[in-house]
């Protein structure tokens, strides 16, 4: 297959079909974060002043605390699919971009058991 | 795998790679290209800050007094810049997102009216920073 060009209508066509999965979770993991971006941001702006009982009052409740962990979960599956394609772009040496890859992963599920340590502790 | 592409002899094609590192300050990109690499710049900005910004909400949803080394936190001027590139981030990303899933559904994919999205989405982020930047520096 090396070297040899064969873009055309006798292309032989691979791949795991994983571009369209991804493709799809980012959007619909942007739309998740949109919404949660904008009750955050309206029931921030509404409250008058910005206090502990006023700001850990929002969070304590059950809703808010699945709603926000749901969004965070969004948010790290969203940034994988981008770090992903950023490693893949840039750093061409594969055992280095395996381990930045792996590093990521790792990094973001302890960044989603952080989130749940901090979501639970109100 | 080889063998079920045929082998045609032809002319060698012409390449097209990227640019190099070393051109890229001579290199004039449209404006939907200035806000694709910021989309890039600014969500590895947001990925590398994310522990701070954990490490913040933790500390503002803790306790009372954790609350009270929050604001006493937030109220250095380093932390206000780093807010104000989270800020930026949040706001760059965030517009120049809500133009992606326009664009997927079709919405303002020709040349001029992409242009006029790019352009907005800069202004937008810009705006969105300043106004931040007045009240986390005290303008009102």
């Amino acid at each position: 297959m090396a070297n040899n060009n064969n873009v055309g209508p006798k292309r032989l066509v691979v791949g795991a079909h994983y571009g369209l999965k991804d493709w799809l979770a980012q959007r619909v993991t942007a739309i998740v974060m949109v919404i949660y971006t904008v009750i955050l941001l309206v029931s921030f702006l509404s409250g008058n002043n910005f206090t502990y009982e006023g700001w850990a009052g929002l969070f304590a409740q059950q809703w808010f605390k699945l709603f926000s962990l749901v969004s965070f979960l969004a948010l790290f599956y969203h940034a994988w699919v981008g770090m992903r394609d950023i490693w893949m772009d840039y750093v061409k040496a594969v055992g280095l971009r395996l381990t930045l890859q792996i590093a990521t992963v790792l990094w973001l599920i302890a960044c989603a058991a952080w989130a749940v340590q901090i979501l639970w502790s109100v | 795998m080889s063998e079920a592409v045929k082998e045609i002899p032809r002319k060698a094609r012409p390449e097209f790679r990227n640019i190099h590192v070393t051109e890229l300050s001579n290199y004039r990109l449209p404006p939907a290209g200035i806000v694709s690499i910021l989309h890039r710049i600014s969500g590895f900005l947001m990925f590398a800050l994310l522990p701070v910004v954990l490490y913040l909400l933790q500390l503002s949803l803790r306790s009372e007094m954790s609350f009270a080394h929050f604001q006493g936190v937030f109220s250095h001027w380093f932390t206000k810049l780093v807010i104000l590139a989270l800020v930026w981030g949040y706001a760059q990303h965030f517009s120049s997102g809500v133009r992606h899933l326009f664009m997927d559904v079709h919405v303002a994919i020709e040349k001029d009216s992409a242009r006029k999205t790019a352009k907005s989405v800069l202004v937008i982020s810009i705006i969105v920073t300043g106004l931040v930047a007045l009240k986390l520096f005290g303008a009102f």
